[in-house]
């Protein structure tokens, strides 16, 4: 079991989200960085889609009450187990009463904003309409269906788990699958339904422009600041289903990124969407941070999502292989 | 059926991003008709091998899929054929009643509903008391169902600055739609009053209280003028 010592909010079980409940209205939600979460999971000889705390505010501290394998994956927070510093994307082994700190976020170049903690056999939480994440919207899913608090306590579901396989690690996808434009962290865009309606002056600025991630964005959504977007005409939009990523531009022509607790329909002219295979690149954007976007078609959307599956199973084989060695070492 | 030719009109698909694709009737009125065809054409699509969800909208439909298809063009065509051939499935459900406090502190935006549509209040609660409203679809927030039917009298453009958060059983006025909230949340509609009902719990099966094809009907308790 592991204890949450720190105060600071926002801190949420997720897992890769909540599918298959759109018909009641039920959003995803699940981890703003799915690739981290599933990386974890790996490195522990989890199921991809095991339910991990995902940490977008720091410092973060964590009490263990019994021996457990974990993985930290995501934002680099010079974590340290008691006084031993880890390196991130790496799997450790703690002992009854170690308290885990996660740091400020740091690196160059690319800094992500959130953390996960995974654990073996994933944070044990019963699964709400098939998912364990959290639904803020309703107070369900996660634990008691709201963010973390001090003095909660989460169970890991399979504590034996990679006891014997810890120290070790992998080579984040930021470094291994790059995405960068004019040394600004850089997303696909696939244009939507409302895309032509745009001026080609503005369709011209989106695509060159910075778009900075203003501090109204979060979980739900990002508000991004830039040249405002004007549209041709105005379209009167009847409610229609959307997914996270849907670039929405609202009456004053600042876009709003639609992210993973956003609600599951809308009525605001779209854009265009961030490609499933890169959502992950915005969910760890940092407030203030700049972000570009690059105009892509179906084809290249698919086969950018085929390279980041073929990148989460070629961790997968690494870590078994590793796994495997480690166990038949002491064996 | 609906005022407009459907299968003269082309509908529209868009993809939203690699995750799924929206299906659009033409035009931009929201007719029951149409949304009967786009039942049908939900449950014909819901059953395909590569769709995860089939979601209706307000006239459109969304279909989650379980992984991105190659190249579009099969699935556009088999949509666009279902949709040809969709005829109206007509839903009918169970009625559900709610008893609703108009104007006073659960109805803060009632007196902007009069401001715009210059009706009293009497009016404006007759009018929206009357209808029988049909569920079209299930969206925005757990439990939220999409009404067909208000009155376009009443009709009151969103607000201009959102409301931060409205409670559960906020009973509201959106452009020419309302509806009832089902758990507290930010909204951009006129709440004219407020109703007592759990329209989702998750320890059920199914957790929503109403499924497209079901009614509501406001019966007025009281009037807070």
């Amino acid at each position: 079991m592991i204890e949450i010592l720190s105060a600071s909010a926002l801190a949420t079980v997720q897992d890769l989200g909540r599918v298959g409940a759109l018909q009641w209205g039920v959003g995803t939600s699940g981890a703003m960085d799915p690739l981290a979460l599933a990386a974890g999971n790996v490195l522990l000889g989890n199921d991809d889609g095991a339910a991990a705390i995902e940490v977008p505010v720091f410092p973060f501290q964590v009490r263990f009450s019994e021996d457990l394998a974990f993985a930290l994956t995501g934002a680099d927070c010079a974590a340290r187990l008691d006084d031993t510093p880890l390196m991130p994307w790496w799997v450790a082994q703690a002992r009854a009463g170690q308290v885990l700190t996660l740091g400020l976020p740091q690196g160059t170049g690319w800094r992500a904003s959130r953390a996960y903690l995974c654990v073996a056999g994933g944070v044990d939480v019963p699964a709400v309409l098939g998912s364990r994440s959290t639904q803020l919207r309703g107070d369900f899913g996660g634990h008691e269906g709201r963010a973390l608090r001090q003095g909660d306590v989460l169970r890991a579901a399979a504590p034996g788990n990679g006891r014997h396989a810890s120290g070790f690690g992998l080579l984040p996808p930021a470094l291994a699958l790059p995405l960068v434009l004019d040394g600004v962290p850089a997303m696909r865009v696939l244009p939507a339904a409302e895309y032509a309606h745009y001026t080609e002056a503005s369709r011209a600025a989106f695509w060159a422009g910075e778009w900075k991630i203003t501090a109204q964005s979060d979980r739900y959504g990002y508000r991004l600041a830039g040249t405002a977007l004007e549209a041709a005409d105005v379209v009167e939009m009847r409610s229609h289903g959307i997914v996270p990523g849907v670039i929405q531009v609202p009456p004053g022509g600042q876009p709003i990124v639609q992210m993973r607790d956003a609600q599951p329909s809308g009525g605001y002219p779209k854009l265009g969407t961030v490609i499933e295979a890169d959502l992950w690149r915005l969910g760890q954007a940092p407030i203030g941070s700049r972000v570009r976007f690059i105009e892509t078609d179906w084809d290249a959307a698919v086969a950018a999502l085929e390279q980041t599956h073929a990148w989460l199973a070629d961790a997968r084989r690494l870590a078994d292989l590793y796994r495997r060695q480690r166990e038949r070492t002491r064996a | 059926m609906t005022p407009t030719h459907p299968v003269a009109m082309p509908p529209t698909i868009t993809p939203l991003g690699t995750s799924a694709l929206l299906f659009e009737a033409p035009g931009r009125e929201m007719a029951l008709g149409t949304q009967q065809r786009m039942w049908a054409l939900a449950r014909e699509a819901g059953g395909w091998p590569e769709v995860r969800e089939a979601v209706p909208g307000m006239n459109n439909l969304m279909l989650s899929l379980v992984r991105p298809p190659r190249v579009l063009r099969d699935i556009e065509a088999r949509l666009r054929a279902a949709w040809a051939a969709a005829e109206p499935l007509p839903l009918e459900g169970r009625v559900v009643e709610l008893p609703v406090v108009y104007g006073g502190a659960g109805g803060p935006h009632l007196a902007d509903v009069v401001a715009h549509t210059g009706l009293s209040v009497d009016e404006i609660v007759e009018r929206h008391s009357t209808p029988l409203y049909p569920v079209y679809a299930l969206g925005s927030h757990p439990g939220y169902c999409y009404l067909g039917g208000m009155d376009p009298r009443i009709a009151t453009p969103r607000r201009k600055v959102p409301v931060l958060s409205i409670p559960a059983g906020a009973v509201s006025i959106g452009g020419a739609q309302t509806g009832v909230s089902a758990s507290a949340g930010p909204s951009g509609w006129n709440t004219i009053g407020s109703t007592v009902m759990r329209f989702f719990d998750p320890a059920q099966d199914p957790p929503a209280l109403l499924q497209p094809g079901d009614a509501l009907r406001f019966r007025v308790e009281k009037v807070i003028r």
